[in-house]
């Protein structure tokens, strides 16, 4: 499945090495508990979307309330709450991962590419620049960034959130080493020699080669602005902007407030809700972001 | 940071392709990134070097204070509490979430497991799960209203000590954060342990190595590029630790206060207390130490090669 990117010398002596292994039950058992602890509490939050605020109350933890199964009622009431607020919480969310995360790769891809494949003046300074920052721990800036936008009447709206995200130097790496392994100089020159341009080079010939890399980056992006929480928690205030990993918290925190309604039952359903589109595009696109994680992070 | 491993990888660097086209074509691909970078990076580095060197207040509005916010930081008991306490989260949950995730990554490496894909794929999923997500989660099964600990007290008619009380809040944060990402670093050193050449692994057993001796003395030294990546992420964060600790404090307003961690202490700071000066300058000194930390570590892990 990594072919494309490591050094093909090596590929196939794992495999062979690897079905002619005796297995071992004592390891396995070991490593499934490690599974096991990994498995709880998500089949703790799949137990208890299924009752109701009452039932969360007087019901064992890890089992069923014996009562009522109220996932459906819960999900119903989830959406619906508060004229369907949540609703709201997940189409801001889509648009700060498609918009965010997609402009985040686009802008990658060009980069890493560019810094592959190109010999231009201040190459090196870009490259200090961005190893250097990246060691800025990402929420010291959040407050100058912040007061930055507020300056720039940005703040408490959507691109307060997007434009943040839209660089990812971990990405850049990535597709930086991507690029430079995928794509052979031969070809680039051919299609200079033919006299094509360089972005239509880049688009027809270079892009299809960085599949593996663009989709893993693409899928650490959506999980970095979909699961974003510091970010959008300074930058807005009016709830209607916010994403779901901050409303569901105002949710949670409602139950402290005077008078506040406790709706934890809403809480856990949503969480479910939260988490589901990202686990299962983990699991459907498993092959890409495991070569293109094999090819990037990790060269020795 | 891990700029040796960094500058090693990409071969475009000093490659075939740097001969030709020494000219600002490249600057059309990498402009667009640098120019958002610019933004979001870099002026808010410089916007904040410039705030921590001034002072607003009430009566003189805006003056210029030279080092004095510094000064003030180096002296804040406060916020040297919150260095303390994510130094001592530091050096225990990072070597326990490191040790943990290499051992699963060399248990699913070793080819020794039944259905080792299963593992690999489940151990990694709670990285997609956010931090919020995580931590409600794992805050509800903590709590006594309605969360296991309690369940189990009832069932087992026993008083376990509670998760969020003052001596036990960290290592119930450390967990969580463990829960989060050893996936995410088993993945690391498994991918890493994959593009091992095997024909040494072969050798050293036809030598009649022991698999101990083949960890510690072929496999381990192979990935200490990723081990370095992951340990280094890590310290950073730790230093940054903030939504696992701030989601927890309604449950418990008393342990975990507003100066918990310095990333929190800077956060109330600036939204709590309009003292966004003082705020950057913690930030800064902050962002220093981790940068500090991350190079010491990085050196040491260098020369012990």
């Amino acid at each position: 499945m990594t072919t494309a990117v490591q050094n093909p010398r090596r590929t196939p002596t794992p495999r062979r090495r690897r079905r002619g292994r005796q297995r071992n039950l004592t390891l396995t058992l070991l490593t499934a508990l490690m599974a096991l602890y990994t498995l709880i509490p998500l089949t703790w939050l799949v137990i208890n979307a299924t009752k109701t605020q009452e039932g969360l109350l007087d019901s064992f933890g890890l089992w069923f309330a014996s009562d009522k199964f109220a996932l459906w009622d819960n999900i119903r009431q989830t959406l619906t709450y508060d004229d369907g607020v949540f609703l709201r919480w997940l189409g801001n969310t889509v648009l700060y991962v498609v918009v965010g995360a997609g402009g985040a790769t686009l802008l990658a891809t060009l980069g890493g590419y560019g810094l592959a494949k190109f010999d231009f003046v201040g190459k090196r300074a870009v490259f200090a620049t961005v190893i250097g920052a990246v060691a800025v721990p990402g929420t010291a800036l959040a407050v100058p960034t912040f007061l930055m936008f507020s300056k720039m009447g940005l703040t408490n709206t959507p691109w307060s959130v997007i434009i943040p995200s839209l660089v990812s130097p971990f990405g850049l790496y990535l597709m930086w080493t991507f690029s430079a392994q995928a794509i052979p100089d031969e070809m680039l020159e051919a299609a200079r020699i033919d006299g094509a341009s360089e972005f239509r080079t880049f688009f027809r010939i270079s892009v299809p080669l960085l599949g593996p890399g663009i989709v893993t980056v693409l899928l650490f992006t959506v999980v970095a602005t979909w699961n974003n929480y510091f970010l959008p928690l300074i930058m807005l205030k009016d709830p209607s902007w916010y994403p779901l990993t901050i409303g569901l918290n105002s949710w949670n925190d409602q139950a402290q407030t005077v008078g506040g309604q406790a709706v934890f039952n809403l809480v856990i359903t949503g969480s479910l809700l939260t988490i589901l589109p990202l686990l299962a595009a983990f699991l459907f696109l498993q092959r890409y972001w495991q070569s293109g994680l094999a090819a990037g992070s990790v060269k020795e | 940071m891990a700029v040796q491993q960094v500058a090693d990888a990409p071969a475009g660097l000093r490659g075939r392709s740097a001969r030709h086209r020494r000219s600002w074509t490249g600057w059309r691909f990498v402009g667009p990134f640098m120019a958002v970078f610019a933004l979001v990076f870099l002026a808010p580095i410089g916007y904040s070097i410039y705030l921590s060197l001034y002072r607003n207040r009430l009566i003189g509005g805006n003056s210029f204070v030279g080092l004095d916010n510094y000064t003030q930081a180096l002296q804040d008991p406060q916020f040297w509490t919150g260095v303390g306490r994510v130094g001592l989260f530091l050096v225990v949950q990072v070597p326990i979430m490191l040790f943990i995730a290499l051992l699963v990554a060399l248990a699913i490496d070793s080819g020794r497991l039944y259905g080792s894909a299963f593992f690999r794929v489940t151990i990694f999923l709670p990285y997609a799960v956010p931090a919020v997500v995580a931590t409600l989660m794992w805050g509800f099964m903590y709590s006594n209203q309605f969360g296991l600990i309690g369940n189990i007290n009832d069932a087992l008619n026993v008083k376990l000590p509670e998760p969020l009380s003052a001596n036990l809040a960290l290592a119930s944060i450390g967990n969580i954060v463990t829960w989060e990402f050893v996936g995410y670093n088993m993945l690391i050193f498994y991918s890493a342990l994959r593009v091992v050449p095997t024909s040494l692994y072969e050798s050293a057993e036809l030598d009649g190595a022991g698999q101990f001796r083949i960890i510690t003395a072929i496999k381990l030294p192979a990935i200490r590029g990723a081990l370095m990546i992951a340990t280094i992420f890590s310290i950073i964060g730790s230093f940054q630790l903030f939504s696992e600790p701030i989601i927890m404090r309604p449950l418990a307003r008393n342990v975990f206060t507003t100066d918990y961690t310095p990333n929190m202490y800077a956060y109330s700071l600036s939204f709590a207390g309009q003292q966004y000066n003082y705020a950057a300058t913690v930030a800064i000194i902050m962002g220093v130490i981790t940068m500090v930390v991350a190079y010491v570590v990085q050196l040491r892990g260098t020369r012990e090669k």
